[in-house]
């Protein structure tokens, strides 16, 4: 209860508070008791972990240890914490580490993979001569500072250049098609490639291989293990440019349509570069794609130790295949050259991807500064030029009423 | 609407019935305009372009469809229906069918699956919910990048690295869960203490868990990307009732991503159907039914059309192709369910709050 002031008026209550001023609560800051109850929870599974590994019970391995180390840490982790927080906490932390944990396990995993092919492949990576010559005149026995694989880098380049220069036309005018007219076939269309995406990749090999080998009775050559990478990659590249021209906002096209232009013009005008940074990353995850593919290769182009540049005839090597059957061989040497293949087409593959992100990774329409100031310069030429044209129809008379 | 001039008794009614719209110049009631439009020469000539575009593609399409049935057809009539129940592949004499091969292909499948899961999800969980700001986009770029890796590379890390270290953990499931008959290897008994490594070496188990490395980036991407679509207004509301991260999570971001999460995971299912160089690289083949996944000698469909193809017959690519359709066949199954789940799910459906 407030005692009842007798004078007329407004009290305001003072604004010094007893007591230390209040600090805004830090939300996300580390707290100690956290660290410790990690800390402990490591150290007391290591060490029982230790025990159990040392003195108690045969065990040995190391994947084993660092498992049951794991599981004791957990479990640790979850007493000390449960020492000074309610249920809901004490799960709440345990499914922070097995989430940390699984993420953590699942790059680095990854990485991994990665890291070991570049360590085995060392050895013949850093022999000059392993990007500047063929096998022609290599064998088995000899050691990486002799021979090299560029017949099998020429031979992806020309196979991939080739699928490439097939599917991305093909494959983005499917997409503006399946995204501009529609209809029943466009629906058809549309099925037809999804259901073409589960397409086996070892299939669309198999079937040029029937096809292209088999019937013409010329042996393996270049251009068909092309074909094959084409067959694979085309409904992928469509189904992805379907997927980005679909994101382009309802409104730009609309505007478009507003201002009287048809829709060749919206679409070459507005929707493509629209979308552009997305059917760039389309186009390149699937030229990536198209490189690393094994099983049509496999199937289509061969295999030789020369160089050879025409795709229509003759067996052409490419760096996945060079991998594949160089590790079959028992010597290192021919180990250590497919290693190399293997990281000769990772770099590739880095490369495009790099460049993916460089140009793609942005929503359609957002621009970077420079295409921003890009097109600042055009709207100032354009007024520029505008005047201009004013200025001259009120020289000739035409506009002497309106200035 | 003017302030002033009401007429005082007139009830005023806040949505007053619409009068009847009065054209300007004839007294009916306007009816609306039929628009027509009508294309310009450049329109007609696009569409002409971009359908003939389509009907090409298409016409590719059902070309490597129809072919690869019909030619399968020519091995399909003479096996008749014991092409699902055989188990041996003699093409030129015997009998082949698929009995073992596209078993070995399921269990492959359904072990890198059973691995693949639950470290993508918490991938996915790690990357969208819990990683911090500044390394969550390059965690992302990591793996979209690992997307793309070529088969081959997990081929080789496979054969090389895993294939070997393996063997003791194979070891230790067959000791420990050997009564199960799945985990049964024949001629290793607890106390076998001979050589172990030929046993193990080349089984369905190591197989499935390289192809799972495959799988593992394209189920978290799908995932991470339904993940981090879960309406913000919900979480804060789960926040605001006072949820942990944990409940945050399991209230709101996994039934909002479920269809993401089914989805992606039978999406991983299609890839690991088809995979090829990784599985031929690993496994010995083998055409009986294996249902022991630990025991060396396994087969599938794709590393039996690898290995054949180059030994075989007119004939005997028409049965492979026989054998690569069903597989199809099952992708196809695959990858249409997935996207039906993700196409019913709400992730990505607009939020209400």
């Amino acid at each position: 209860m407030t005692t009842v002031d007798q004078s007329p008026g407004t009290t305001l209550p003072g604004r010094q508070q007893p007591g230390p001023a209040p600090q805004p609560r830090r939300l996300t800051a580390i707290r100690t008791p956290d660290v410790l109850a990690l800390a402990g929870a490591l150290a007391a599974a290591l060490s029982t972990t230790g025990l159990l590994w040392t003195e108690i019970a045969p065990f040995s391995g190391l994947v084993g240890y660092i498992v049951l180390t794991w599981g004791l840490f957990v479990l640790f982790y979850a007493v000390l914490v449960s020492f000074d927080q309610s249920g809901p906490a004490v799960r709440d932390r345990l499914v922070s580490v097995v989430v940390h944990s699984l993420g953590a396990l699942v790059v680095a995993v990854l990485v991994f993979v990665i890291a070991y092919t570049f360590w085995k492949g060392w050895h013949a990576l850093v022999h000059a001569n392993f990007y500047t010559t063929d096998l022609r005149t290599t064998g088995p026995l000899d050691p990486v500072t002799k021979g090299g694989v560029i017949h099998a880098i020429i031979g992806t380049l020309i196979e991939v250049g080739i699928a490439m220069s097939i599917s991305v036309p093909l494959g983005l005018l499917t997409a503006v098609f399946m995204n501009e007219v529609p209809g029943a076939l466009s629906r058809f269309v549309r099925t037809v490639i999804e259901a073409m995406t589960a397409l086996p990749d070892i299939l669309a090999g198999l079937f040029i291989y029937a096809t292209l080998i088999i019937i013409l009775h010329r042996g393996f050559f270049g251009g068909a293990a092309a074909c094959a990478l084409a067959v694979t990659t085309l409904p992928i590249v469509a189904r992805a440019g379907d997927v980005v021209l679909r994101l382009v906002p309802g409104g730009l096209t609309e505007a478009s349509y507003a201002l009287g232009s048809g829709q060749w013009r919206t679409v070459w005008n507005v929707k493509l570069p629209t979308a552009r940074s997305g059917l760039a990353t389309a186009v390149i995850l699937g030229t990536a794609r198209a490189i690393g593919e094994t099983s049509p290769v496999l199937l289509t182009a061969g295999a030789t130790f020369h160089v050879n540049f025409n795709p229509l005839s003759g067996p052409m090597m490419s760096l996945p295949l060079l991998a594949y059957q160089s590790v079959q061989s028992p010597f290192p040497a021919e180990i250590a050259r497919g290693f190399g293949a293997a990281c000769t087409l990772l770099v590739l593959v880095l490369f495009l991807f790099a460049v993916a992100r460089t140009i793609g990774g942005r929503g359609a329409g957002q621009l970077t500064p420079r295409q921003q100031r890009r097109r600042a310069m055009g709207s100032v030429r354009d007024l520029a030029r505008y005047e201009r044209l004013w200025a001259a129809r009120a020289d000739a008379g035409y506009l002497g009423d309106e200035t | 609407m003017g302030s002033g001039g009401f007429a005082q008794d007139e009830p005023i009614s806040l949505f007053p019935e619409p009068e009847p719209f009065e054209g300007p110049e004839s007294g009916q009631p306007q009816t609306p305009k039929k628009l027509t439009g009508r294309l310009s020469a450049s329109d007609y000539a696009f569409r002409a372009v971009a359908r003939s575009g389509g009907v090409l593609v298409l016409a590719l399409m059902v070309l490597v469809g129809t072919f690869l049935a019909y030619r399968a057809f020519h091995a399909l009539r003479k096996a008749g229906w014991s092409f699902l129940t055989t188990q041996t592949w003699n093409p030129n004499g015997g009998g082949f069918g698929i009995a073992a091969v596209i078993v070995g292909t399921i269990l492959i499948a359904l072990v890198a699956i059973t691995v693949a899961v639950p470290l993508a999800v918490g991938a996915a969980l790690y990357i969208s919910e819990y990683a911090p700001r500044r390394i969550q986009r390059g965690l992302i770029s990591v793996v979209d990048l690992m997307a793309a890796i070529p088969s081959v590379v997990f081929g080789l890390w496979g054969a090389f690295f895993l294939q070997w270290r393996m063997v003791s953990l194979s070891r230790w499931i067959n000791d420990w869960f050997g009564w199960i008959p799945l985990f049964q290897v024949k001629g290793v008994t607890r106390n076998y203490t001979g050589p172990t490594a030929t046993f193990y070496t080349s089984s369905t188990f190591i197989a499935g868990v390289v192809v799972a490395l495959m799988v593992i980036p394209i189920a978290t991407s799908i995932m991470r990307e339904a993940f981090s679509q879960a309406p913000p207004g919900e979480r804060e509301g789960a926040y605001a009732l006072g949820a942990t991260r944990w409940g945050m999570i399991r209230a709101v971001v996994l039934p909002f991503g479920r269809g993401a999460m089914v989805g992606g995971t039978m999406l991983g299912l299609g890839r690991a159907l088809g995979e090829t160089i990784a599985v031929v690289m690993i496994i010995s083949p083998v055409f009986v039914i294996q249902p022991h996944i630990l025991q060396n000698g396994t087969s599938s469909v794709s590393s039996l059309i690898a290995l054949q193809y180059a030994e075989s017959t007119p004939f005997g690519v028409s049965a492979l192709m026989a054998a690569g359709l069903a597989l199809f066949a099952l992708t196809l199954f695959v990858n249409f369910f997935a996207a039906l789940i993700v196409a019913r799910s709400r992730s990505g459906a607009v939020s209400e709050v």
